[in-house]
């Protein structure tokens, strides 16, 4: 469970980019934030997984303090390219944070293979990063995240660098990791479509200076298909009022 | 993936080598008309023929074959040294910015000076033999290490340090797991660097020097003679060769041990 509380910041005394945040996120809850650009998405996802100490108010997670790189923790970038080291084939890419946490060759082995399988790259372990394509390069990445157990997990526009089928598949292995496994995933993301599909509640940011504007429940069915859900009337109304929302008019 | 990289840096691997046999051919002839013609004296400028045969029988002369020795030696004592040094010097100041605008000042006086330069005043203070080639030789090598570690450093993308941070990787784990790994093609690149002037300071220190031991000292000696010219050309041939098959073994090497970096460099992804 993440609580933040207060939270703002701002950068070497420049005009705050965060202000005044209040978020909730509870135990095996995917939510997920979009915004304009400009809101402070990459300030606060930086503030929750402990690169920066925020200036103003704290993050919780679990019922502790975040004071540096929480070890329950794991983020998936956007840039899956830059995020995965090119030097290590697949299989050691997804191994390599086990390696910090000290286990042995063996265990990191299994646990790599076993994050591959779900993420549908079993086959792919002995490759290098970029003999795949970028969407499978970015569930390599999911696979590394998966493969470190965290109980949250963080995605940074995980899917905008990748094509429409692409990233569609990728909303959807992300929807059966959450289920499959429980754990509580905070998602940015600056598509509203995919803020709705994704999410059980979906935050939404306004800018100068980043805070929140809204908070909305997606009352959607918890299982959701690509073009079922985008046809239910009511993922219809949400994106209409997270889109309203984003672009600053009042519904 | 290997047929990518080579063939992207242009021409293919047979075209390379025919295009550099007909260099060598032509550079052949040239010299051996040159000293046939008898334009200036045959003992001054012997033919090309004369010279690589002279080359060809020094593999059968033991004491020729000490004196290379005893330069390899030299050379690669002090490119290891110099990959020792240089290396983590260069990831402390890519590093560390404050130890770098700090060593900036006394960087820029020492590094216009020519190493060569440096070998009479070596002489003095270490006397000759390795103990002072080999000084030297780190001297000089380490330059092109120490600043390829650097902007290797520079160039270390910070999505990947990241990553690794929100994995709790601690900063010197990241420089070492990370931009060490990263930058090693630039470092590669530095050590090949190095390894050409480690020779050349390894063979010039010893011809100026004048005694001891090496091919330096085997070309000085063969300079002092009449009729030497023809050694002191096949004492060069075989510097020359030493230079080259280094040159192409590290290539190589790093063809090997880089693959995702060219694999990356010629756009593959």
């Amino acid at each position: 469970m993440l609580e933040i509380s207060g939270l703002g910041h701002s950068y070497g005394g420049a005009a705050p980019v965060l202000k005044g945040m209040d978020l909730k996120v509870a135990e095996g809850e995917l939510v997920t934030i979009v915004g304009p650009s400009g809101c402070g998405k990459s300030t606060l996802l930086r503030c929750i997984a402990g690169l920066i100490a925020p200036s103003e108010g704290k993050v919780v997670l679990n019922g502790t303090a975040i004071d540096g790189v929480p070890d329950e923790l794991a983020v998936v970038f956007q840039d899956y390219s830059r995020s995965l080291l090119p030097w290590l084939t697949v299989r050691d890419n997804v191994a390599l944070p086990l390696r910090r946490r000290g286990a042995n060759r063996s265990e990191r082995r299994e646990q790599a293979a076993e994050a591959l399988k779900s993420v549908g790259l079993a086959d792919a372990a002995s490759k290098y990063p970029w003999e795949l394509s970028g969407g499978m390069q970015q569930r390599v990445s999911i696979a590394r995240a998966l493969a470190y157990r965290p109980s949250f997990l963080l995605m940074d526009e995980p899917f905008g660098s990748v094509d429409a089928q692409t990233r569609e598949d990728l909303e959807d292995l992300v929807l059966q990791v959450h289920r499959a496994q429980g754990m509580t995933i905070l998602l940015v993301t600056h598509d509203i479509d995919e803020s709705v599909y994704l999410g059980d509640r979906v935050v939404v940011l306004a800018r100068n200076p980043g805070r929140i504007r809204e908070q909305l429940q997606v009352t959607l069915p918890a299982t959701r298909d690509q073009i079922g859900t985008r046809a239910d009337p009511e993922f219809v109304r949400l994106r209409a009022e997270v889109g309203g929302l984003v672009r600053g008019v009042a519904h | 993936m290997t047929h990518q990289s080579t063939s992207s840096r242009g021409l293919s691997r047979p075209g390379k080598w025919a295009r550099g046999a007909v260099g060598v051919a032509v550079l052949f002839l040239a010299s051996e008309a040159l000293g046939r013609a008898e334009i200036v004296d045959r003992s001054y400028l012997p033919p090309a023929s004369t010279v690589v045969a002279r080359a060809f029988e020094l593999f059968g002369d033991a004491e020729f074959l000490h004196n290379v020795r005893v330069t390899l030696t030299a050379w690669g004592l002090g490119l290891g040294f110099a990959i020792v040094i240089a290396v983590p010097l260069g990831l402390l100041f890519g590093s560390v910015p404050a130890i770098n605008t700090g060593a900036r000042a006394i960087v820029e006086f020492l590094r216009p000076i020519p190493s060569v330069a440096l070998i009479p005043l070596a002489g003095l203070v270490l006397g000759s033999g390795l103990g002072m080639e080999v000084p030297l030789i780190v001297y000089a090598a380490s330059w092109p290490i120490l600043f390829n570690t650097m902007y290797g450093l520079d160039d270390v993308d910070p999505t990947a340090k990241e990553t690794l941070r929100t994995f709790g990787f601690s900063r010197t784990q990241v420089l070492l797991r990370v931009s060490l790994r990263s930058a090693a093609p630039f470092i590669a690149t530095g050590v090949r660097l190095a390894a050409s002037i480690a020779l050349i300071l390894a063979v010039g220190t010893e011809i100026l020097s004048g005694f001891g031991e090496g091919l330096g000292i085997f070309i000085a000696n063969a300079s002092n003679v009449p009729d030497g010219t023809r050694d002191v050309l096949a004492g060069t041939v075989w510097a020359g060769c030493l230079g080259l098959i280094s040159d192409t073994l590290l290539v190589q090497a790093e063809n090997r041990l880089f693959r995702w970096h060219f694999a990356l460099r010629s756009g593959a992804s």
